[in-house]
């Protein structure tokens, strides 16, 4: 291998995804002393974060004094159909207030109360107003505020960077291989600890509210590295994505619209989340309102272009622009609809993944040593549906602790390993492979079919001829893969690096199809039509994916069993925890 | 079905020629929708910058019939498609390929801004009203638009001791916080170049987010420089008081 093919960097801690989890690991990480760097598929700032938009949760008890971390914990568990780890529920509801004070704290413009506060507004499955928002927009304020302040804590950033596989010596990760997507160089990362913060996998459905970014690459290459996968059947589908026209389909329409008090009909007039959720209405939880929609839908009661209609336009008009202004945007710019005089025409998109590396709730470490996790990459936190806001806090709360932990890890290693040349050798030839074959299909093409497929078999609603077909198909799919054929050169070529993610995709289709199959009850983010129940003695149970020589092993683990204090707080009436 | 042309930049910065593509028009479609289209049917390697397709990221900035917009909110309906729809990369940044430039200067210039500093003993308590402009600010997406139409960027290549629209914005938001305690002055007048702008207004036209870059960032931070700098009696003040 001639050296010169490929550049080295040596790193501490190496972060891989720069939204909020990724940053947040950076500057901890860079605060504990560990020399750092931080990779991202794009340009800094445009992370998956940047679209979050309703807010971020947590117990700040500013609009209800009565709010308080268990008020959230308790939110968080039932939301999560108590399969969540029920420590990183308990860290997450105690530590996000520390960790939105000190977003402020690092110049976040947060909107406020009528004393001059960080205002907080309502939303599905959270029982008091929670969520620390600006306008409709609250992920860019959080990801310019994690940019702005973290490029003074001196990590190193590599952008448009994509890492295709993490490299492993006895066991323990000991560093990443790389390519820059601007000229096709090769990089190898040698780093005491590797931080996933890598997003999720919505990419591998057709309709989603994801970017090019979501392609499972967290996942997968946790996977490969001989980490554990648990609860990959819960995939969110938000219930509000748009519907028309079809070149937005999918991109996310705000909760905060519910939140602040729109209201769902169906094509007679009916608002029809009376008959799924009563107490609740609106602002239900996302699996319930996902599915509600889609059964209007399917049982005739749809909109024009196949969803429901939300509509806020019983609101004066510029408070309407004044508390949603990028929705008022978004409709009035991509699909003629002013939403400040009629409604908005929704329908479920894919948006979240609640799965993902099993991680220790303290310190983010994987099952792998050097190993870490954080944000929609790890799994855990949300059980099997998350609650809106929770993921912006999330990132947070836990990149900060994977960072913490990672530098830790890397200060108890004495030097960087030795990498086995032949690991960095087996790398460059599946990235270069693509081009040398004479033939072969289009990465676009295999990609289209696997959206496909997903979306059709491994939806909102599964069964399990569906699933079975389902994972027929990805395993056709991933011999259509291995003789993938890119054109052009090394310059810039989404046709390559598409080609090197769909490896990721199908790896976590997979897992995700797998996984589905093996959980024969409807719990959160996962309906079987066949099992329609949600069944006591799954509640106790993780699934969990690994990599076992060439094949996917899926199987269970128990659930950690929750202290009886956490256990009573869960098990109480929400008005005995709420004084 | 309606069919339209686009004549999109293919090449480096070698240089490089419009091709012509052709497309079916789908309701509602925008140009990044189009340009997608091309790179799965016969383009795979079309260089092009993206994310969000929401307006929300500010990735997919280029020059459409040669102004400069963001590509996921520019809807063909919006364009004549009886003559070929021309997309072309930023022009004042270099091209990397095709519609992708090298936008990396404008990481370096947000590197020299100090950070947010709070004042010792904040309440971190304000209202509302005290916080709409610097709303404004915060909305900045970093599409660069504003920084590929600058005269002073685009015609002058003042990079190196120019800051550009994007980063007065930036300062602004901080310089006009209620609780921030530090001062760019200095910084916006010599490292910024605050001084180079004619305020000719292009960047506030090309916002996709409509904040009044000109007028409500800009024009106040010249005043405040000004003020500092060049008001002799404020500088008499400061002789004898010590006072900044």
């Amino acid at each position: 291998m001639n050296a010169a093919r490929y550049e080295t960097h040596d790193f501490d801690v190496l972060v891989i995804g720069a939204g909020g989890a990724g940053l947040r690991a950076a500057i901890e990480a860079s605060a504990a002393g560990a020399r750092t760097g931080v990779v991202c598929k794009s340009l800094l700032g445009k992370a998956h974060t940047v679209m979050a938009e309703g807010g971020v949760a947590a117990a700040l008890a500013h609009v209800d004094a009565k709010d308080s971390w268990k008020v959230h914990f308790r939110d968080t568990m039932l939301g999560g159909k108590q399969l969540n780890h029920w420590r990183m529920a308990q860290l997450h509801a105690q530590e996000a207030p520390d960790r939105v004070r000190e977003l402020e704290h690092w110049g976040a413009v947060f909107d406020r109360t009528p004393d001059g506060r960080i205002l907080q507004r309502n939303f599905g499955g959270h029982s008091a107003p929670r969520l620390a928002h600006v306008g409709d927009r609250t992920g860019l304020e959080m990801i310019r505020t994690l940019q702005d302040h973290g490029v003074h804590q001196g990590f190193e950033v590599f952008m448009e960077v994509t890492v295709s596989r993490l490299l492993v010596e006895g066991g323990r990760v000991v560093g990443a291989f790389a390519y820059r997507r601007e000229n096709g160089r090769f990089i190898v990362f040698r780093a005491k600890s590797v931080v996933l913060a890598c997003g999720g996998v919505g990419k591998s459905f057709r309709i989603t509210s994801n970017s090019w970014e979501y392609t499972g690459d967290g996942h997968a290459l946790a996977y490969e590295a001989g980490a554990e996968l648990i609860d990959m059947e819960f995939v969110q589908f938000h219930p509000t994505g748009m519907v028309w026209p079809p070149g937005v389909m999918g991109i996310l329409v705000t909760e905060a619209v519910r939140g602040e008090g729109g209201v769902l009909r169906n094509s007679k007039g009916e608002r029809f989340m009376e008959k799924y959720d009563p107490k609740r209405m609106e602002l239900s939880t996302r699996d319930m309102v996902a599915r509600a929609i889609y059964t209007e839908v399917k049982e005739g009661r749809g909109s024009p272009h196949g969803g429901a209609f939300l509509d806020i336009s019983h609101k004066p008009a510029d408070w309407v622009k004044k508390k949603l202004p990028s929705m008022y945007h978004q409709f009035m710019e991509l699909a003629d609809v002013d939403i400040t005089k009629g409604p908005m025409e929704v329908g479920p998109t894919t948006h979240y993944i609640m799965g993902g590396v099993r991680v220790e709730p303290d310190t983010g470490a994987s099952t792998v040593p050097g190993l870490y996790a954080a944000g929609e990459t790890s799994g855990g936190m949300h059980g099997a549906n998350r609650l809106g806001g929770n993921s912006l806090s999330d990132l947070l709360v836990f990149g900060r602790r994977a960072g913490l932990g990672a530098a830790e890890h890397a200060k108890s290693r004495s030097g960087q390993a030795t990498i086995d040349l032949a690991q960095i050798e087996a790398a460059e030839r599946a990235m270069l492979a693509p081009f040398e074959r004479a033939d072969g299909p289009s990465p676009y093409d295999i990609h289209a079919k696997l959206q496909e497929t997903m979306q059709s078999l491994v939806g909102i609603f599964r069964v399990e001829e569906d699933l079975a077909a389902a994972i027929h198909e990805i395993a056709r799919l991933k011999q259509e893969a291995a003789r993938v054929r890119v054109l052009g050169s090394r310059e810039f070529n989404p046709g390559w690096h598409l080609a090197i993610d769909l490896k990721a995709m199908l790896t976590c289709s997979e897992a995700i199809a797998r996984s589905a199959q093996l959980r024969k009850e409807s719990r959160g983010g996962h309906a079987r039509l066949d099992f329609p129940k949600t069944e006591p003695e799954f509640g106790t149970k993780n699934t969990v994916v690994k990599k076992e020589g060439e094949t996917m092993a899926v199987g269970q683990s128990p659930l950690p069993e929750m202290p009886a204090e956490l256990r009573a707080i869960v098990d109480a009436e929400l008005e005995a925890v709420k004084v | 079905m309606a069919e339209a042309e686009f004549h999109v930049f293919r090449g480096d910065a070698k240089g490089g020629t419009l091709q012509p593509y052709k497309i079916q028009v789908e309701e509602g479609m925008v140009v990044l929708d189009a340009i997608h289209h091309i790179q799965a049917h016969g383009a795979p390697d079309l260089a092009v910058r993206w994310n969000c397709k929401a307006a929300k990221c500010g990735s997919c900035s280029a020059e459409v019939n040669g102004r400069p917009s963001l590509m996921c909110k520019t809807r063909l309906d919006s364009l004549p498609l009886e003559q070929p729809v021309v997309v072309r990369p930023m022009r004042s940044f270099p091209v990397i390929k095709d519609l992708v430039t090298d936008v990396s200067w404008n990481y370096e210039v947000n590197k020299k801004i100090p950070h947010f500093t709070p004042k010792k003993d904040a309440p971190w308590r304000w209202m509302q009203e005290d916080i709409d402009r610097v709303q404004e600010f915060r909305k900045c997406i970093e599409c660069f638009l504003c920084q590929n139409v600058c005269h002073v960027i685009r015609e002058h290549a003042m990079q190196p001791s120019f800051g550009g629209p994007r980063f007065f914005v930036r300062v602004a938001g901080l310089e006009m916080h209620p609780m921030d305690d530090a001062n760019r002055t200095e910084l916006l007048k010599d490292e910024l170049g605050i001084g180079y702008c004619n305020i000719t207004k292009c960047c506030t036209e090309v916002c996709p987010e409509d904040i009044h870059i000109t007028d409500n960032a800009i024009i106040p931070l010249k005043e405040r420089v000004v003020d500092e700098h060049y008001d002799p009696l404020r500088k008499v003040f400061k002789l004898l008081t010590g006072k900044k």
